[in-house]
C-alpha cells in the first residue's frame, strides 16, 4: 500500500484562514534543473505560487523564463532529464467525496497518471495543429480519457463527448466526432483540445499559451470560451503566456517570471496599474497600445541570463538601468507591498533610493486608469 | 476508403501492363527470328510462323502474350530442363522461397519492432545501447556470415537443427535459413522504429495523451506505435520483396531448391523464357507488396485515406 503512504489524507478542508477561500494549489520553493550535455541548467530557482478554487492565475515572462517548466512539473510531465532539487507542489482535491491533499512531487508517475492527470488537473497546449493525435478521430480522443479513468462506459462517454463538443461551440457535433484532426481548422482543433481537457471535470486547468498559434479573432473567442466554462464549472485556471493583452482580459492574479524566479506577483490591477519591479516596467513598456506613436517599440535591452551558470545577485541586474550595487551581490527577497502584492527588487528596501517607474509608462497607466474609470469600473 | 483502394488497384494493374509491354518489346526488337535455320524455305518459315501465331499483327500477339503470362503460361524451358513448362518449374521452387522469406519477414519485423520500442522507451540507457549494437551488427554483417555461424553452432555443434534444407522436415530445416535471412530486416526495423518512436514520444499529442492520464501499453500501441509505423512501413516494403524473392547465397548454403538459384542458373545458361518469367514474377510481387503497403498506409493514416475524398466543408 505504497499509495496510501504517499497520499496523506486529511479530513478537514484546507481553508485559507485569511480569505476563507479554498486553496487548491500551492507551489513552494520549487527548484528544477535540467541535466544537459553541457552541464546542469537551473531552469527554476525557487518558485512560490498559490491558487484558490475558481480563480485565474496568469504566469507571464519571456521564453525560457521557466513558465512552462513549472506547469509541466505540476502536470507530472517533466522531460526525463529534469531533476527536482527542492520544493513542494501541494494539490488539494476531492476524490469520491474524500478530501485529498498530496504533494505532486512525491507521487509516482503511475499514480500521477491514474489519479491526477486528466481527472483533476488537465492541460491545454499551445499549438492545436500538433497537439491532437493525427491517427485518431476526435470523438475517440475526447472519449478516451473518460473510458480510461472508468468515469463512463462507451455509451455514456459518447453522450458526454457530444455535450462537450456543443459546450465548446462546435456545431454538428455528431458528424465532427467521426472527423480526424486534419479535417478541422486551427480554432476548431483548439476547441477540441479544450473539450478533451474538460472531459473528466478537472479541478485545475492549465493553459499553456492557448491562443498563441491562433489568429486574433479566434483568440478572443477561445479566451471567452475558457472563461465561460470556468465560471460554469467553478474550476481554477492557470494561464502561461507572454501576451499581456491575454492577461488583462482573463486573469485575477498575475505572476511575472524571470530567469526561473517569480519577480513580481499580485492581483491583475496591482501588477498592471502599480508595477514595482523594473522588469515588469520593461514588459509593460514593451506592449504597444493605441496611443503608441513612436517609430520604435520599446524593448528591454540585453537578453536573459544563461542559467547554466550560477546567477550572482539579481538575475535582471545586467539589463536593469535602475540596478543598485547590491543587485550584483545579493539576490533580492520578495518585498511585501500589500497583502497580495509582492516584488523581488532591492528598490523596495527602505534604504533604497527612491526610483519612479519610467514616465512614459506612468502616463500610459494614468491614461488606462482614466479610461477604466470612465467605463464605470 | 473505397475510392482510395480502387485507385491504388488500377495503378497497380497499369504498372503491371507496362512491365509486360517492356518484356514483350524486348523480345520483339531482338534481331532474327526463332526460325533462323538457312535450310528452311520461305514457305516453311511461313508455315512455322502461322503455326506459332507469329504471322499475326503485333497487337494480337501482344494480347496473346499478356493472356498467357497472366494465366501462368510462361512457355517452356530451353536449356535448364528441356521442354518442361516453366510454370511447373516455378511451382516447385517459388513456394519454398516465399515460405522461408515470409517467415524471415515475420520474425524480423516482430523482433525488430520490439527491440526498437524497448530502445526508445529506455532511451539513453544500457538497453538502448545494447539494441543499437545489435542493429549495427545486423545491418553490417552479411546474411551468409550469420548462416555459417548458425550452421556451425546450432546445426553442427549442438545438432539442434538440420544443416541442410529437406522437404521431409520442411519446418525444422527452414529455421536456420529463416533466422539468417531475418537479421538484416530485424536490425533495420529496430533502428528505424527506435528513431521514429523517439520522435513521436517527444510530440505534443503524446504530451496531451499523458496529460489525459493515458499510460502503459495503451499509450505505446495506440498513440506512439501507430504514428511511428507510417514511415516504418515505407522501409519495410522493399525488404519484404527482397526476402520473398529468395536469396541466392542462403539457398546455396542450406541447399534450398528456391527461386533465387533458379534465376542464376537461368542467366548463366541463357534460358530466356525462365529469365522473363522470373522477372515478371518479381515485378508482380513487388507491385503486389506495394499495393498492400498503400492499403496499409490508408488503414493507419486517415490523412492519406481521406485525402482525395474530402468534400470541402
Amino acid at each position: 500500500m505504497t499509495d496510501e503512504k504517499k497520499v496523506d489524507q486529511t479530513t478537514s478542508k484546507k481553508v485559507d484562514q485569511m480569505t476563507s477561500k479554498e486553496k487548491i494549489l500551492s507551489i513552494s520553493d520549487l527548484s528544477i534543473s535540467f541535466k544537459t550535455a553541457l552541464g546542469s541548467v537551473d531552469a527554476i530557482r525557487g518558485v512560490n505560487l498559490d491558487l484558490h478554487r475558481g480563480e485565474t492565475l496568469a504566469v507571464v515572462g519571456e521564453s525560457g523564463s521557466g513558465k512552462s517548466v513549472t506547469m509541466k512539473a505540476v502536470m507530472g510531465i517533466l522531460s526525463s532529464n529534469g531533476v527536482v532539487n527542492s520544493g513542494k507542489i501541494d494539490f488539494n482535491y476531492s476524490d469520491a467525496g474524500e478530501e485529498m491533499a498530496v504533494d505532486i512531487l512525491t507521487l509516482s508517475k503511475k499514480y500521477m497518471r491514474s489519479h491526477i492527470n486528466g481527472k483533476h488537473i488537465a492541460m491545454i497546449f499551445q499549438d492545436p495543429m500538433t497537439s491532437l493525435n493525427p491517427t485518431m478521430t476526435i470523438g475517440a480522443q475526447i472519449m478516451e480519457g473518460m473510458i480510461w479513468h472508468k468515469k463512463a462506459n462507451k455509451r455514456e462517454a459518447k453522450k458526454r463527448a457530444l455535450e462537450l463538443l456543443e459546450l465548446v461551440g462546435i456545431t454538428d457535433a455528431e458528424k465532427r466526432m467521426k472527423n480526424y484532426p486534419h479535417q478541422l481548422s486551427g480554432g476548431m482543433r483548439q476547441r477540441v483540445v479544450i473539450a478533451i481537457a474538460l472531459a473528466c471535470n478537472p479541478d485545475l486547468l492549465i493553459c499553456d499559451e492557448p491562443t498563441t498559434a491562433l489568429d486574433v479573432t479566434i483568440q478572443a473567442k477561445i479566451l471567452e470560451l475558457i472563461k465561460d466554462i470556468q465560471r460554469e464549472m467553478n474550476i481554477s485556471v492557470i494561464y502561461i503566456t507572454h501576451d499581456l493583452g491575454v492577461v488583462a482580459k482573463v486573469a485575477d492574479y498575475v505572476a511575472v517570471m524571470y530567469a526561473g524566479k517569480i519577480v513580481e506577483k499580485g492581483t491583475v490591477d496591482e501588477v498592471f496599474y502599480d508595477p514595482r519591479h523594473p522588469y515588469t516596467w520593461g514588459l509593460l513598456s514593451a506592449m504597444p497600445d493605441l496611443d503608441t506613436f513612436d517609430d520604435k517599440l520599446y524593448t528591454i535591452p540585453g537578453s536573459p541570463p544563461n542559467l547554466s551558470h550560477k546567477v550572482e545577485g539579481d538575475a535582471f541586474a545586467s539589463r536593469n538601468i535602475y540596478a543598485l550595487n547590491i543587485d550584483k551581490r545579493l539576490e533580492p527577497p520578495m518585498f511585501k507591498i500589500t497583502e497580495t502584492h509582492y516584488a523581488a527588487t532591492w528598490l523596495l528596501h527602505e534604504n533604497a533610493p527612491k526610483v519612479e517607474m519610467p514616465s512614459a509608462l506612468k502616463e500610459r497607466i494614468d491614461r488606462m486608469l482614466k479610461e477604466a474609470n470612465e467605463n464605470g469600473e | 476508403m473505397k475510392k482510395y483502394l480502387l485507385k491504388r488497384i488500377l495503378i497497380s494493374i497499369a504498372t503491371l501492363l507496362i512491365i509486360l509491354v517492356i518484356l514483350f518489346l524486348r523480345l520483339e526488337f531482338m534481331p532474327g527470328s526463332p526460325f533462323n535455320d538457312e535450310k528452311l524455305t520461305t514457305a516453311q518459315v511461313e508455315l512455322l510462323n502461322a503455326k506459332y501465331g507469329l504471322d499475326k499483327p503485333v497487337l494480337v500477339r501482344f494480347g496473346n502474350y499478356v493472356k498467357n503470362m497472366l494465366t501462368g503460361d510462361f512457355g517452356v524451358s530451353y536449356t535448364i530442363s528441356k521442354n518442361t513448362p516453366i510454370s511447373t518449374l516455378l511451382m516447385s521452387r517459388l513456394p519454398i522461397s516465399v515460405k522461408i522469406g515470409g517467415q524471415a519477414v515475420l520474425l524480423g519485423t516482430f523482433f525488430g519492432l520490439i527491440l526498437g520500442i524497448i530502445a526508445a522507451l529506455k532511451h539513453n540507457t544500457i538497453w538502448d545501447t545494447l539494441t543499437t549494437v545489435i542493429s549495427v551488427i545486423g545491418v553490417s554483417l552479411p546474411s551468409y556470415v550469420f548462416a555459417l555461424g548458425l550452421s556451425y553452432t546450432l546445426g553442427f555443434k549442438f545438432e539442434l537443427f538440420p544443416l541442410l534444407y529437406s522437404s521431409k522436415l520442411p519446418f525444422e530445416s527452414s529455421i536456420l535459413p529463416t533466422i539468417s535471412l531475418s537479421m538484416f530486416t530485424l536490425a533495420s526495423i529496430a533502428r528505424f522504429t527506435r528513431t521514429e518512436m523517439i520522435e513521436v514520444m517527444g510530440s505534443d499529442y503524446i504530451q496531451l495523451a499523458e496529460s489525459k492520464g493515458i499510460s502503459g501499453i495503451h499509450l505505446i500501441v495506440r498513440h506512439q506505435l501507430r504514428n511511428a509505423l507510417i514511415p516504418i512501413i515505407t522501409v519495410l516494403a522493399p525488404l519484404i520483396v527482397g526476402l520473398m524473392t529468395g536469396s541466392l547465397v542462403i539457398e546455396k548454403i542450406f541447399s534450398i531448391p528456391g527461386i533465387g538459384s533458379l534465376l542464376v542458373t537461368a542467366i548463366q545458361s541463357n534460358d530466356y523464357n525462365v529469365i522473363i518469367a522470373i522477372a515478371f514474377i518479381y515485378s508482380a510481387m513487388y507491385i503486389g507488396i506495394m499495393l498492400l503497403v498503400d492499403i496499409l498506409y490508408g488503414v493507419i493514416d486517415p490523412r492519406i485515406r481521406l485525402a482525395k475524398e474530402e468534400s470541402h466543408e
